[in-house]
């Protein structure tokens, strides 16, 4: 049910609608008055809205910290 | 990009709770979540290396109250067009659901979006059109953000949204079932932020780790749990930062404020035999909409 997908913003409509792309070539139109986002930016869409701004830089990172916090432990 | 994967390193995380001799069961509250267990095979595998994960109150059809699906039912045998998520259409009530009423002839339509339900009501200007509104707080602010916009005056919402850390809250109050630590919801999360939810490591002292759905996701949140609790520790962990502030969507919380104030479903219907204890959004305008 709260289900979200993650697409990437390739056009702002209107104050209140962006187009944005699935990545598998589907492209929606969503609602973005909950997020201030920009062309460009990832957004978690849910029900028709974009509910979150995605962070590309924590996702890049998000790995890299669980295999040194494994290792971390390795140590120990 | 945001889809993480890495068998090695999930293998790894598997070994490493292999070798602890360990009997822990942990709860998650969300359908996604359960999806990725099941899909993946993982509650199979966290079961062999001494881990249950137990699934609680995280899905809206589960916290709707037989009231509200009466009620709803009762609408569209009024001859009002009802709209929600396809996860309600089947959803019994005392004697029918949803979907038999359609099969009858009644107008009831699954809905993606409660956009789609607007766009019903400008279309239908002779109809009344009601969108059962059901969800937590990631879907709150979509219908919080419709309402603000001044929808047709044929439009109106039955109010069924819930907040999980009240739920959460309840679940712990009741005390019936052991958890030793919380994986709690990614989406849901990415509104309400992860500070809410301090409050319940302190006051019942479980662990929490808020995850995001991939199997990397929830094998990196059952290994944050059980460190913690090796370590003597309860406190509110963020694995799923890249969609997860600590204050969490604060444009989106100001909106539900707006619209809707929190009510104990329990005061709306003593005899409510639910789920859990909720809290309930309630929308201060929806006794003035015109049913």
């Amino acid at each position: 049910m709260c289900l979200a997908i993650p697409g990437k913003v390739i056009k702002i409509l209107n104050n209140e609608n962006a187009l944005i792309d699935y990545g598998d070539g589907t492209k929606r139109k969503v609602n973005i008055s909950l997020v201030d986002i920009n062309i460009g930016d990832y957004a978690l869409v849910h029900a028709g809205f974009a509910i979150e701004k995605l962070n590309k830089k924590e996702a890049k990172e998000t790995l890299a910290i669980f295999r040194e916090m494994l290792s971390i432990e390795e140590e120990n | 990009m945001f889809s993480l994967n890495d068998k090695k390193l999930a293998r790894q995380i598997v070994d490493k709770i292999k070798k602890l001799d360990i009997n822990l069961k942990f709860m998650h509250v969300c359908g996604t979540h359960q999806d990725t267990l099941l899909k993946n095979g993982l509650d199979i595998l966290l079961k062999d290396c001494g881990i249950e994960i137990g699934q609680g109150p995280g899905c809206p059809v589960c916290v709707t109250t037989q009231k509200e699906i009466e009620e709803m039912l009762l609408l569209a045998q009024n001859g009002i067009t009802v709209t929600t998520f396809g996860d309600m259409i089947n959803v019994p009530g005392e004697n029918q659901s949803l979907q038999n009423l359609k099969t009858e002839g009644y107008d009831i339509r699954a809905v993606y979006s409660i956009i789609d339900a607007i766009s019903i009501a400008k279309k239908n200007k002779n109809k009344e059109v009601v969108f059962m509104a059901v969800g937590f707080e990631t879907t709150a602010p979509t219908t919080a953000s419709v309402l603000l916009k001044k929808p047709p005056n044929n439009f109106s919402i039955l109010c069924c949204h819930r907040t999980i850390p009240n739920a959460l809250k309840a679940l712990l109050d009741m005390g019936e079932i052991r958890i030793d630590g919380l994986i709690e919801p990614g989406h849901v999360s990415t509104i309400i932020g992860s500070n809410v939810y301090n409050f319940i490591s302190k006051e019942y002292n479980v662990p929490q780790v808020i995850t995001g759905f991939e199997p990397i996701d929830i094998l990196m949140a059952v290994w944050m749990l059980v460190k913690q609790i090796e370590n003597n520790e309860a406190y509110v962990q963020n694995e799923y930062t890249r969609a997860v502030k600590k204050e969490g969507n604060i444009k989106a919380q100001k909106i539900i404020n707006k619209v809707f104030k929190s009510g104990d479903i329990r005061r709306l219907d003593p005899d409510i035999v639910g789920y859990v204890q909720v809290e309930s959004l309630d929308y201060p305008g929806a006794d003035e909409t015109p049913l």
